[in-house]
């Protein structure tokens, strides 16, 4: 199967459980094991070309000038991981589906849990750093969504909080790590980088890089000083815990580390960084682990402690280490997550996961207490069980590890951590299955369903199996360390075996097993004593400090954002001009190269009137009624400007537009107060005046500048002008390029007019839905009502004109290619033709009227004018590719068909859908506020005079 | 005649900004329409300004004015209604909501406290 297929069917597979939760919890369950079932089928379908050293590869193209692409690469290591994530992910979802409970949300789960499984396979699929990046970070979330998914947990939310921000941190580190590997080699290609050992090396930001990337991959995995949120993440569903701190999330960083290896590691930096995390983290864990109560939180110190024995091996930098590393990773996901589900057994049937509320399960559980048992003593590194094979390696590799030139020191910890690890894991059975039966247990004890046992019981022959004859897993242990290598050392000859014979592993592994029945016989008074210890809190720290970020945020944020506009806009003011000014200062000017042309008296007429419009719509602006007349002024002036500069299209748009804007902001202001109250003190208009001045004064310099140089470079106008006929088949260029040349700008802006349009809408339902509605309703108008709602004239002369007006609309529409006009114009003719009628016969004559729905016309506008782009592909052209002929219908002379003008068909449904729908939302509100149309449309008829119901209703109206 | 058309670029922007500085919502809604008048005109001149060029293409005629400012002032202009509906709408629905029409928050109402996000 294709690498894109494998990654993309946990993503595609994600939306079936959530789309199928109403079908049970059967089906959920069912369908998510079929997906992953698939996966995994689909990843094995590749293991032939794996196993003859063969790279897998798929890749596509995605953003190549950012070197960012959509590759995949299956190795050895790739394989290695991917099975791990499916395999367990199976038995996972198994036993998810017999874990959670009625009320839990079944398909919710799956759903985060196969995206969480389709990140993770990115992750060891892809062949781009980049696009790796992008897997981790959605491993971040959407485990952040499975830490939390019990949200009425307070601890679940913070526990997933804690991790997302531990991880998400690490994440931000590792994108700097990642670029700088990528400028360094040149490409962001996993294949290159690590051809380029050398080169990275040698560089000074080696160091950089290094530690950039490490800090990813300790959060990730729960490396010391980044060990605190594993435990947290514990308030998780168990299935998620079993999933994520054995198999998957935590072993991220570590697969990262794995993957990198050939290039970084080796170094004395990656050395003493990488081993001594480990180290540190080995103990510490192992150490706390055993102290705790919890039998997750036991698991989860554990885990810390178990990622800081793989961190540290891979820390060695030896190929033997890197062998011992992978081995351990296999081991510790198979007994991990099987204890991890017996935790979650016990919960489940005792309802507790306190130790000291457990004991003398083995009775009582039997199959949990073998299933636990075998998996614990793998934990602690018995003999013939698979947890053994590798710790051995890993003492073995101490061995040879000098750090800080103590040959001692490495050893000594180590066998330290394992005692420890040996004594929890000993602690696990001891204090929970062995003692004597209690009589207070929260719920009585049994062995739960199959379902449940299933599945780790599954795992545990797999610790057996392993553990007696590891030569089973040694082909895959063997294929994993050949990638993680990657040519820089020589494959290790030693062979995955039970039998060392006697060497200093072996001493070491008995003096850990032995260290480990010891301190579990003194867990009383250790306990005791490690009771008084004061230990640092994690939580607590991290909450102040978090806490602390928040506190200088709001500092930061109240006192520059205060919520005043005012204010952000007058600084926005005077930075623009600021740094227009310096760029002014600091370019060079060029001489103009032409001088001013002589302006006719009819120009200065009407500049003249501009100017004093807007001088008069500053000064008065606080009767806003005039201030409308005057900005109309305002506009029909730009609208002759234009005119006057040869535009007759943006002269015909800015006239129609600057109708139905006025309209607008009338049926606005009939709600809002009719004048603006002085508020601001002389000080502050008149700093008001000086930054508008400022700002204004620059603009008319730039414009001034721009008026008298011709542009620096070829405009593309020109090629528009010279292709317009031949190309798009019209002679209106302005027409041919809203339609033809930037026909997909032009899609793009009718979508986002429509879409202007359907949240004037929502926002009129919102308003007339809540609150608002009841004041609406009964509000006084606080002027007195005109006595004829509906005057005769206007209704007839409406009447009248509404054909004539239609009639101009699609003359203009259809003469748009080639004389000024078109369907934007068109739209907004016909818009204002129906607006005449609301206004003249009223809102209920219109409606009852009116055939389509707004909604639909700038639908249908959208979609018309998508499928005539879509159309091309079946020319095999590229969206939106245009094509025109010439036809001749007898009576007729010849006429030209474009495809462009049923595009513009689209536009200018959807131009006219935009605008009615806004100024019909404008008046419902209108509608609501006072009395209710009449029936009639118009007040005065003579040929109702005889109906005296009508003559009554007519007079209430007319008051 | 640059001079001209500079000059009320100028004043229209420096009006409206000066708008745009009031208080209450419906100055800033007049503000804003007269700042769109400033740029459309400014884009519109980015083409330089022709007096009497023919804009539809014709045989034998070379000196056309510039096509490509007025296709985009032009969809400009639309998009701009759709902005001031909108901007309109929101003025609206916050002085039909609260009785209050300035443009202003008060910091107070803005202070949200962790615990409480929590």
């Amino acid at each position: 199967m294709s690498l894109f297929l494998i990654v993309a069917l946990p993503f595609l597979g994600a939306l079936l459980p959530g789309l199928m939760n109403a079908a049970g919890r059967q089906a959920c369950a069912g369908v998510t094991f079929t997906i992953s079932l698939a996966t995994l089928v689909g990843l094995l379908t590749n293991l032939p070309a794996v196993i003859s050293g063969e790279l897998v590869t798929a890749q596509v193209d995605w953003l190549p000038m950012l070197g960012l692409n959509l590759t995949f690469m299956l190795d050895g290591l790739g394989f290695f991981f991917a099975c791990l994530i499916l395999g367990i992910g199976l038995l996972i979802i198994v036993y998810a589906r017999f874990y959670l409970a009625r009320d839990d949300n079944m398909g919710e789960f799956f759903t985060y849990l196969l995206l969480f499984q389709g990140a993770m396979i990115g992750i060891v699929l892809s062949n781009n750093i980049l696009l790796l990046l992008v897997f981790w970070e959605l491993t971040s979330l959407s485990s952040f969504l499975l830490i939390g998914y019990w949200k009425h947990l307070p601890e679940g939310r913070q526990g997933a909080r804690m991790a997302l921000t531990v991880t998400g941190m690490g994440g931000l580190a590792m994108i700097a790590g990642m670029m700088i590997i990528g400028q360094l080699v040149g490409s962001y290609d996993l294949s290159v980088i690590l051809q380029n050992r050398d080169l990275i090396q040698s560089s000074p930001l080696y160091l950089p890089a290094l530690l950039l990337i490490l800090l990813g991959c300790f959060t990730k995995s729960a490396q010391f000083p980044f060990h605190f949120w594993l435990p947290h993440a514990m308030a998780a569903p168990t299935p998620v815990s079993a999933y994520l701190h054995s198999a998957t999330m935590v072993k991220a960083g570590i697969f990262l580390m794995a993957r990198m290896w050939p290039v970084l590691s080796g170094t004395p930096e990656w050395f003493m960084v990488v081993t001594t995390a480990g180290l540190i983290t080995l103990v510490l864990g192992a150490v706390i682990g055993l102290f705790k109560h919890d039998l997750k939180a036991l698991l989860a110190f554990s885990t810390v402690s178990h990622l800081g024995v793989i961190t540290m091996l891979l820390g060695t930098g030896t190929s033997f280490g890197a062998m011992a590393a992978i081995f351990h990773i296999l081991n510790h996901a198979i007994f991990k997550a099987a204890l991890f589900m017996s935790a979650g057994i016990i919960d489940h049937e005792t309802h507790t996961r306190d130790i000291r509320r457990l004991g003398g399960l083995r009775h009582l559980m039997p199959i949990s207490f073998i299933i636990t048992s075998i998996a614990a003593l793998s934990m602690a590194g018995i003999p013939l069980l698979n947890g053994f094979l590798s710790k051995e390696m890993m003492l073995e590799e101490t061995t040879h590890t000098v750090l800080l030139n103590s040959p001692w020191l490495v050893p000594g910890l180590a066998v330290l951590g394992s005692s420890f690890s040996a004594a929890y894991s000993f602690r696990l059975i001891g204090h929970v299955f062995l003692g004597s039966k209690r009589n207070d247990y929260p719920a009585k004890p049994h062995d739960p369903p199959a379902g449940l046992w299933l599945p780790p019981a599954f795992l545990v022959f797999l610790v057996v199996a392993i553990g007696i004859a590891p030569f089973l897993a040694e082909p895959a242990v063997r294929m994993a360390t050949t990638s993680v290598l990657g040519g820089v050392t020589d494959i290790p000859t030693a062979h995955l075996k039970i039998w060392h014979g006697f060497g200093p592993a072996l001493y070491m592994s008995i003096f850990a097993i032995i260290g480990g029945l010891l301190l579990l016989m003194v867990y009383r008074p250790a306990l005791q004593i490690w009771d008084t210890i004061p230990r640092p809190e994690a939580k607590n720290i991290f909450d102040t400090l978090i806490k602390a970020l928040v506190t200088i945020a709001r500092g930061l944020m109240q006192s520059t954002h205060n919520g005043s506009f005012t204010r952000y806009a007058a600084i926005a003011t005077v930075t623009i001009v600021g740094a227009g000014f310096y760029a002014w200062q600091s370019g060079v000017v060029a001489d103009a190269t032409h001088g001013v042309q002589t302006a006719g008296p009819v120009m200065i007429g009407g500049w003249a009137m501009l100017v004093s419009a807007t001088f008069a719509l500053v000064f008065l602006h606080r009767n806003r009624l005039l201030s409308l007349i005057l900005i109309a002024i305002v506009g029909l002036m730009v609208a002759i400007g234009f005119v006057f500069f040869s535009a007759p299209d943006l002269a015909m748009t800015q006239i129609t537009v600057e109708v139905v804007t006025i309209l607008l902001l009338l049926l606005a202001l009939n709600f809002l107060p009719n004048r603006t109250p002085i508020e601001s003190t002389v000080l502050a208009r008149t700093r008001d005046v000086f930054i508008a001045a400022i700002a204004g004064i620059s603009t008319m310099g730039l414009s001034l500048h721009y008026l008298l140089r011709d542009s620096i470079a070829p405009s593309i106008s020109e090629f528009h002008l010279a292709k317009s006929y031949e190309g798009g088949g019209g002679t209106n260029v302005v027409n041919v390029i809203l339609v033809d040349f930037r026909g997909f700008d032009t899609y793009g802006e009718i979508i986002v007019l429509g879409i202007a349009a359907l949240l004037i809408y929502a926002l009129t339902e919102t308003l007339l839905s809540g609150p608002v509605r009841a004041r609406l309703l009964n509000r006084e108008p606080d002027q007195p009502r005109a006595g004829d709602i509906h005057p005769m004239m206007m209704v007839v002369l409406t009447r009248f004109l509404m054909p004539v007006v239609l009639m101009v609309g699609f003359y203009i529409f259809l003469r748009g290619h080639n004389d000024p006009g078109g369907g934007f114009i068109a739209g907004l003719i016909v818009s204002i033709a129906v607006v005449m009628q609301y206004m003249a016969s009223g809102f209920n004559w219109t409606s009852t009227r009116l055939r389509y729905p707004y909604h639909g016309i700038i639908g249908a506008g959208v979609l018309i004018a998508g499928l005539t782009g879509i159309g091309s592909w079946f020319v095999g052209k590229p969206f939106l590719t245009s094509d025109f002929t010439y036809v001749r219908i007898p009576p007729f002379q010849k006429f030209e068909l474009a495809t462009a003008a049923l595009f513009d068909l689209g536009v200018f449904l959807a131009v006219l859908g935009a605008v009615l729908l806004s100024l019909e939302s404008f008046s419902r509100l209108a509608r609501r506020a006072h009395v209710p149309d009449t029936d009639y449309a118009m007040d005065i008829d003579p040929s109702r005079d005889s109906n005296p119901e009508g003559m009554q209703s007519m007079a209430k109206e007319g008051r | 005649m640059e001079l001209l058309v500079a000059s009320a670029i100028g004043l229209l922007t420096s009006s409206g900004l000066y708008l745009v500085l009031r208080l209450r919502t419906f100055p800033v809604i007049m503000g804003i329409s007269l700042l769109t008048y400033a740029v459309n005109v400014f884009l519109f001149a980015s083409g330089r300004l022709v007096v009497g060029a023919p804009p539809i293409l014709q045989d034998g005629v070379s000196g056309y004015t510039d096509p490509l400012p007025q296709a985009l002032v032009l969809t400009a202009i639309v998009i701009s209604f759709g902005m001031t509906a909108v901007v309109v709408m929101i003025a609206l629905g916050a002085y039909l909501g609260s009785n209050n029409d300035k443009v202003d928050d008060p910091v107070s109402a803005q202070k949200i406290d962790v615990e409480e996000v929590e």
